[in-house]
């Protein structure tokens, strides 16, 4: 378990109010112009330390990520976003992060700013988080109200900006080319990659898109060390993270713990456990719906990091942890997840505008037992056409969650399927068909 | 150059290249619907998926740059499994309507789904349907077989300048739209038919004609307009049912505009079918012999100096060129082909000439526009100078007025007043000239229409020389003519003009010297008719045929081979693709007629020979397809300005420019809808 002074975010249950006056009494902006004063390639180097990976799903080195940065800023200004579009069902950490810490989260973007070389920064944010942004918007006020943002940074002779901006509340404009898209005022669609937004990015400038997490968690590495974050954890899965548990637990909550913390701890120490006790857990979606679920035998030894998740085929993603029981009909929440891809699909490349909502409607229909066996045929068939084929990652986010029911439900799948379709049977047959079709077993 | 490995094979690429393109060098085709070789990239479609080594996924070759030492295969099951999966996607909501589908024949999708489509559908739910939108006379929309490709949507941004094509809604539910439902208002909106790959737009006024394998193909050259943009005529029997663009790099790319297109309905209406005589104010229909006879009776009873003659906008070389010696054999020589008081010089060709070139004008740092309105004169050179401003960011200045060009230009000022501050070098952009290595001058017709032509088309002549803007590698001074006709007419010499009168034509004509008028296809030009006889020798019933004392019938356009000379003095061949309507006989066999019954003499052997003996007259002639050679520059004399007259710039009625557009229903629909437009909320 995390001790108490390891713990990077001390007011995330609001315990010690908000404002700057109390975020400064937690060591905020402690240091601040010293750290920014010690130079870019510190900073970079502290990070790489620390082996932070990206809180936002992918886990992408952060401290490689912003080695990207071109080195001198050319007529081309620099530009940081912020993440902080937290759509992905099951998680709400940035949310609290927003809401409980947002001094932790405009520091860390001064000092990435800083370190990419970035005058202007920009936090794109989920127009339902609307209390939160406003929140938000306070808290960098009360910031530059005591010059910790603006010309001249925090006396590190940086100057600062950051402005917020509103989603609309698309799932799609998480995506961080889909997200630069939107902030430039147009259709939220991702773009195609090579070129990476670290060269070409918002208004064809080069840009650094992080997560509002890997921000918060900067300034507290770079001022503790980053040798004292990579010593948490497991080996290049380090530091600690903010765990979204919900679902079937008696307490849903957010808890920051190490990384590597097996997932029955979580659930059962600070969740309150599964409602109806363990041995009523059904599955875990470890890190939002976006990842594979993972049964029961899988969960009962699984520790939760990057590396041991992908290892099960599934992943750590945002570490939104959703928890079935027992209680639940597997198949009709797997087509719920499905109507959700299907609904949030941009529509732009084929595979993934024509695939999602497939995938649904054979869902739909073997939750209400409709289903055929060919229909688990093809519905492996079509989550593989998919994968892999699409533009941007939402491609893989709709198709794993499937595979992972296919892939460890199948036989609940199989328990719900007629062996005969019905639509065959009640099919009318028009007067004008091929009639020599009607007479093979296939058509 | 770096090389990069396709299928086992090495080849060498240049820097910049995309995988599909070097797929293409390598001769490996890469099946596609999204990309397209003159949009930008959208690399939506997915079906030019292609393995690469060190990726676990296959990649899109379209999007993805091709780089040193690459290694690509095309031809595994991986490749193929992949292809097949898009194929399913997008055959699963497109709908089995292909014996309905005016595309089927020449659809993408059908030919590809033969290569990678599934024997039998596997999509058991219901297809998706999507509401048909309202795009305006030229385009049928059957929105369920879109495949949301985009090239429409960015053919609109790019292309035309008009982003009133875009997508609404997402996933499932996304749908191309013109948003507010009305027609898009460009005059090369017809083209994201030929981009579509599938029947989701078609042409409307094409549709359910014809199938494109029962059709006659002809390579034909455009008249419509003085670009000759490269056409194809697609005729079933006599009808001429489609005209599509060909592939010019250097003139037209893959684009033609709306008129081109469109115009073509015009081929069957209002046709002169047989000889007319004008007998107690009526045209009757007559025969060959009796109008001929009249015609030889006219000549032979009038004064050589009191005949004229003029031609049309859509005349060919070879016609001209018979036309002028017929005129010289019965001793006439008052001709012109102006159909306004157009100042010309024709004392060298550069002088009346498009010189930079139309692909030129992607190499130019700075365009002006002196009285001109290049969208509405020639739509095909607006396109590629506004692909060189989204390209090269090309600042686009203009001496009067142009109104709405699809891009953005500084306006200098409408008043002749500001060319000469330009030529003066006192001009705001005289700076920006001076740091200019390829400026580009644009002088339009309505420049040349006004008392200032002589002063404008000299000086700017002179103010190019004096700046080395005319070199041996450069040549920035262009003349935007309007119709196909008129660089041809002046390398031939039709035209009467003298060093102090430049209209002595239109004096004549006004003060009624002419007692015959032989009108050849010459429809734009004003005659107030009172006791001179006329003859309208033509193909379509329109303003010279109503007041004409004698119709003798001729082919169109399609119907005859001809030379045309296009603005930049390149002669290209329009060929014969359908026959002329029922008596109608070609231009040259008229002249024939009528000098045999008047001399008893042929004038032309075969047209063969009129060709041949036309192209030595042209100056500076090269090859058929090519541009011409290149002349020693002189200077001109300097002219002395008429202060303070204003630049303005006449509009034209674009979609009713010429007969044959005038007699086209489609054409009118057009024109009808452009002003009927309503204003809506957008339009400021």
């Amino acid at each position: 378990m995390l001790k108490e002074e390891n713990k990077i975010f001390k007011n995330l249950y609001n315990a010690h109010g908000w404002e700057i006056e109390s975020a400064v009494k937690r060591e905020d902006w402690n240091n601040t112009r010293e750290i920014i004063l010690k130079g870019r390639e510190w900073i970079i180097s502290e990070i790489k330390t620390s082996e932070l990976r990206g809180r936002g799903g992918a886990g992408f080195s952060t401290g490689l990520k912003w080695s990207f940065a071109p080195k001198e800023v050319t007529s081309r200004p620099h530009y940081l976003v912020i993440n902080a579009d937290e759509s992905e069902p099951g998680t709400c950490k940035d949310r609290d992060i927003i809401r409980f810490e947002p001094q932790k989260l405009i520091e860390g973007c001064l000092i990435a700013g800083y370190a990419v070389n970035a005058h202007t920064c920009y936090i794109y944010i989920r127009g339902e988080y609307f209390n939160e942004g406003n929140r938000l918007q306070e808290a960098i006020d009360q910031a530059y109200k005591k010059n910790f943002l603006g010309k001249n940074a925090c006396g590190s002779g940086w100057d600062f900006d950051i402005h917020i901006h509103f989603g609309a509340g698309a799932y799609i404009c998480g995506e961080e080319t889909a997200l630069l898209e939107s902030l430039e005022g147009n259709k939220g669609q991702p773009r195609l990659k090579p070129p990476f937004p670290a060269l070409v990015g918002l208004y064809g400038c080069p840009t650094i898109v992080n997560n509002v997490e890997t921000i918060a968690v900067v300034p507290t590495i770079l001022r503790r060390g980053g040798k004292w974050f990579s010593s948490l954890g497991k080996p290049k899965n380090t530091g600690t993270k903010i765990f979204c548990i919900s679902g079937n637990v008696n307490s849903p909550c957010n808890v920051e713990e190490e990384m590597g913390t097996p997932l029955k701890e979580l659930i059962e120490k600070h969740a309150g456990g599964v409602i109806g006790g363990w041995d009523n857990l059904q599955a875990v979606i470890p890190g939002g719906s976006s990842m594979p679920l993972l049964p029961k035998n899988i969960c009962d030894t699984i520790t939760m990091d990057f590396d041991s998740l992908i290892a099960n085929k599934s992943g750590l993603g945002t570490a939104g942890i959703v928890v079935i029981n027992k209680d639940q009909d597997i198949i009709k929440f797997m087509a719920r997840i499905a109507r959700f891809y299907k609904h949030e699909s941009c529509g732009q490349c084929t595979p993934c505008r024509e695939g999602s909502g497939w995938m649904w409607r054979i869902l739909e229909r073997a939750g209400r037992g409709e289903a055929t066996y060919n229909d688990i045929n093809l519905l492996e068939d079509v989550t593989k056409q998919i994968e892999g084929h699409t533009i941007c990652a939402f491609g893989e986010g709709s198709t794993w969650p499937v595979q992972g029911l296919l892939r460890h439900f199948k036989k609940e799948l199989e328990k719900r399927c007629i062996s005969e379709s019905t639509f065959r049977k009640k099919r009318k047959i028009p007067y004008l068909v091929d009639q020599h079709l009607l007479e093979s077993e296939n058509a | 150059m770096p090389k990069i490995i396709i299928n086992e094979k090495e080849i060498e690429f240049e820097k910049g290249m995309t995988v599909l393109q070097a797929c293409e060098l390598a001769d490996v085709e890469i099946p596609r619907f999204c990309y397209h070789e003159k949009l930008s990239i959208a690399g939506n479609c997915r079906m030019c998926l292609v393995e690469m080594e060190k990726s676990s996924k296959p990649i899109a070759s379209c999007a993805m740059p091709a780089a040193e030492g690459m290694n690509i295969k095309t031809n595994t099951e991986f490749v193929k499994k992949a292809r097949k999966g898009i194929m399913e996607f997008l055959l699963a909501n497109h709908p089995l309507d292909c014996p309905v589908c005016d595309q089927g024949g020449e659809c993408d999708l059908q030919d590809q789904s033969l290569f990678y489509g599934f024997d039998k559908s596997r999509f058991s739910e219901n297809k998706r349907e999507v509401k048909d939108k309202y795009m305006g006379p030229l385009i049928k929309t059957q929105m369920t077989r879109c495949i949301h490709c985009t090239r429409c949507v960015r053919f609109a941004e790019e292309v035309a300048g008009v982003p009133e094509i875009g997508s609404v809604g997402r996933g499932e539910n996304m749908e191309i739209t013109t948003y507010l439902e009305q027609s898009m208002t460009s005059e090369l909106s017809a083209n994201v038919i030929d981009l579509c790959p599938v029947g989701a737009l078609t042409s409307k006024p094409y549709a359910f004609e014809a199938r494109p394998w029962e059709l006659k193909k002809t390579e034909s050259v455009d008249v419509m307009d003085a670009v000759g943009s490269n056409i194809r005529v697609d005729t079933y029997g006599w009808e001429v049912k489609r005209i599509l663009p060909r592939l010019n790099n250097e003139i037209n790319e893959e684009w033609i505009s709306d008129k081109t297109r469109y115009a073509c309905d015009g081929l069957l209406k209002q046709r002169l079918d047989a000889p007319y005589i004008k007998k107690n104010g009526k045209l009757i229909k007559s025969n060959w012999d009796e109008a001929v006879e009249l015609v030889t009776k006219k000549i032979k009873s009038t004064n050589p100096e009191k005949i004229g003659a003029h031609i049309g906008d859509m005349t060919s070389i070879e016609t001209i060129f018979a036309l002028k010696t017929f005129l010289k054999n019965i001793n006439c020589n008052n001709y012109d082909f102006r159909e306004k008081n157009l100042y010309i010089n024709p004392s060298d060709k550069e002088n009346y000439i498009f010189n930079t070139s139309i692909q030129g004008i992607e190499e130019s740092d700075l365009i002006l526009l002196i009285g001109c309105n290049p969208r509405h004169e020639a739509t095909i050179v607006n396109a590629r100078i506004r692909k060189t401003f989204v390209k090269n960011k090309t600042p686009i200045f203009s001496v009067g007025n142009s109104g709405d060009l699809t891009y953005d230009y500084t306006l200098l000022g409408e008043n002749i007043n500001d060319l000469k501050n330009i030529f003066d070098e006192k001009s705001k952009i005289s700076e920006k000239l001076k740091n200019s290595k390829k400026p580009l001058f644009i002088i339009g017709e309505s420049a040349l229409e006004l008392k200032n032509a002589k002063y404008i088309l000299d000086e700017t002549k002179n103010f190019l020389i004096k700046n080395n803007f005319i070199n041996d590698t450069w040549n920035a001074l262009n003349i935007l003519t309007q119709n196909a006709s008129t660089v041809g007419a002046i390398d031939l010499g039709f035209y009467n003009t003298e060093d102090k009168n430049n209209f002595i034509f239109f004096d004549k004509l006004k003060n009624k010297d002419f007692k015959l008028l032989y009108l050849v296809g010459s429809d734009n030009l004003e005659v107030k008719k009172s006791d001179e006889f006329i003859i309208y020798q033509g193909s379509h019933g329109d303003k010279s045929a109503e007041i004409a004392d004698v119709i003798l019938p001729s082919p169109s356009y399609t119907e005859q081979d001809g030379l045309f000379e296009n603005l930049e003095g390149r002669i290209q061949e329009c060929r014969k693709a359908s026959y002329p309507t029922n008596e109608a006989i070609e231009d040259w066999k008229i002249f024939n007629l009528i000098n045999n019954s008047l001399n008893k003499s042929d004038l032309f052997n075969d047209f063969l020979s009129i060709r041949k003996l036309a192209l030595k007259e042209i100056p500076n002639f090269s090859e058929i397809g090519l541009l011409p050679k290149k002349n020693k520059i002189s200077n001109q004399e300097s002219s002395v300005v008429i202060s303070g007259e204003e630049i303005e710039i006449k509009l034209i009625d674009y979609y009713f420019s010429n007969s044959i557009a005038r007699a086209s229903k489609t054409m009118s629909d057009c024109r009808d809808v452009i002003h009927n437009n309503k204003k809506n909320g957008t339009n400021n």
